[in-house]
């Protein structure tokens, strides 16, 4: 299988913070890797990074064999490639539904109106939103909101999805209809990167879940072994405090 | 989605109790309002009425048959005051989006034009209108250049753009800058280039959220074309005061007044508007 991302040996700082510390990462086509750990362990960072949101002060990173951590590569080029979600969903509140999700294909891959209002309408449907196509995101709920947003990333057929912690702003009942997403695209053989704090959903999707502390990967394996069997005390102390506060 | 409300409802006693008690409050504010304006307002009449002058300021400013003899001239002289304002206003959005758009990219290439737009904004927002106005309108037919007009209603024009689109610039700008970078995040993760994520997500959202200070300087706009009068435009003001200087009467100045306020208390109306829309809708804009 190869590998669609190929992370090595990054390093990115914020001033005097070093948030990423020569962390490598390997994600192979058709699997789901979790990362996992506290707030500001570099969960957000890393994926903005990726995407090429953050320039990395050392290290590189691969999309296909071809490096896109190197300065002259059309960023545009690279970005239509990779998929990205936010936890706060970033929908274009001047556009409906529809046209959040046409935009980049008609602008970006430069599809004319009806092809790309045909394909995201087939998508809208698919997902339960066919409804919505004409509304304007104020209108709808966070779940609806953030599976919109997702739907709008797919809109690109990326080659890789990177979804940021699309869960943490939702409430606990709309959690779920996103992550059923999620659980699809899995199932279609999408190739991602997720953040997130639902363990027992990571449990379902991941093919290798990554612990991450102080901007490195401390652990890493399946989720069995790092969610159930974790062997690094720091993941343990984590694992324990997240059950305490029920997300286990 | 919300459900209709049941037909069968009848108010509770304690409902119609509260209702009552809102209509008797609501009552004794009007009664309070009432009393207290006719009181200022009766207050303010009676002293200038009463003063030893009253009788000639009648006369001198609010000579009804003269007022209704200058007329026509003051009016004639307004629809110049309008057509700056649009030809202006027009020219002004345009001149003050290229300079917002230049001052906020960072195109490597456009940098010398980035300190210039700055540069241009620094010193036309910081300058007296009524100086530009001078300097544009004694100046340029000064240097004697070919091809330029030396129109004085094209010269005060120009004045006019010059400083309001410095003015318009920095409110665009605002509304720009205004726009969560999460938007542009999100624009730029679709593979958009920076430009089109200015066209299609920033600005949209940015001309929508300025919208309601852009019709306060549009209103703005219309009494400062007043000003180009001092070049010898016979605009509403140049009219009143062609008038008010042959008779001594000043009642012209009162009646361009009026009309300038016929049309600038609707639009500041509307603009007021505007403003609460604006606001009502982003308190229900939620999480973006």
């Amino acid at each position: 299988m190869a590998n669609v991302l190929e992370i090595s040996n990054i390093r990115k700082s914020f001033g005097n913070e070093l948030v990423l510390n020569n962390l490598s990462l390997s994600v192979p086509e058709h699997t789901a890797t979790v990362l996992i750990g506290a707030s500001g362990s570099g969960k957000s960072t890393l994926l903005r990074c990726i995407n090429l949101l953050e320039s990395i002060d050392d290290g590189q990173i691969f999309l296909d064999g071809e490096e896109i951590s190197d300065p002259i590569i059309n960023v545009d080029e690279v970005r239509r490639k990779l998929g990205m979600v936010f936890q706060s969903f970033n929908l274009f509140p001047h556009k409906t539904v529809l046209e959040n999700i046409t935009l980049a294909p008609m602008k970006v891959q430069g599809k004319n109106k009806d092809e790309a209002t045909a394909a995201a309408s087939a998508l809208l449907d698919r997902f339960d939103l066919g409804d919505k196509a004409d509304q304007y995101p104020d209108r709808l709920s966070g779940g609806q909101q953030q599976r919109v947003a997702i739907i709008r990333s797919l809109a690109l057929s990326p080659r890789l999805l990177l979804l940021d912690e699309i869960t943490s702003a939702l409430d606990p009942v709309l959690v779920n209809e996103v992550l059923s997403i999620v659980r699809d695209l899995k199932s279609d053989g999408m190739t991602m990167v997720l953040a997130t704090h639902e363990m027992g959903f990571a449990t379902q999707v991941a093919d290798e879940v990554c612990f991450l502390e102080s901007g490195n990967i401390l652990e890493r394996g399946s989720a069995q072994q790092v969610l159930h069997e974790p062997g690094n005390p720091k993941t343990q102390e984590f694992l324990r405090r997240v059950h305490q506060a029920g997300r286990l | 989605m919300s459900e209709r409300i049941n037909s069968a409802w009848s108010p509770s006693s304690r409902e119609l109790e509260r209702r009552s008690a809102r209509r008797r409050i609501s009552t004794r504010q009007a009664i309070i309002a009432a009393v207290s304006s006719t009181i200022v307002l009766g207050t303010l009449i009676s002293i200038a009425i009463t003063s030893p002058g009253w009788e000639v300021v009648k006369k001198t400013f609010f000579d009804l048959g003269y007022g209704r003899k200058v007329f026509p001239t003051v009016i004639a002289g307004l629809w110049i005051n309008l057509q700056l304002t649009f030809i202006g206003g027009f020219c002004i959005g345009v001149i003050a989006l290229s300079l917002a758009l230049l001052r906020t990219t960072k195109s490597p290439a456009l940098t010398p034009f980035r300190f210039l737009a700055t540069a241009y904004v620094d010193i036309f927002r910081g300058a007296p209108l009524i100086l530009i106005i001078l300097l544009v309108g004694f100046g340029v037919p000064a240097l004697g250049l070919k091809g330029i007009p030396s129109n004085v209603i094209f010269l005060g024009t120009v004045a006019v753009v010059l400083t309001y689109s410095a003015y318009v610039a920095e409110v665009i700008r605002s509304g720009i800058l205004s726009i969560h970078p999460s938007q542009r995040a999100a624009a730029r993760s679709l593979g958009l280039t920076s430009g089109q994520t200015m066209r299609y997500v920033v600005l949209p959202q940015a001309i929508r959220r300025v919208v309601p200070p852009l019709l306060n300087d549009f209103v703005s706009l219309l009494k400062d074309t007043g000003l180009v009068s001092i070049l010898g435009v016979t605009d509403a003001v140049r009219a009143a005061q062609i008038n008010a200087s042959r008779t001594f009467n000043y009642t012209p100045y009162v009646v361009a007044a009026i009309l300038f306020l016929l049309i600038t208390i609707p639009m500041t109306r509307y603009t007021d508007r505007a403003i609460r829309q604006r606001t009502n809708a982003q308190s229900s804009e939620g999480a973006i």
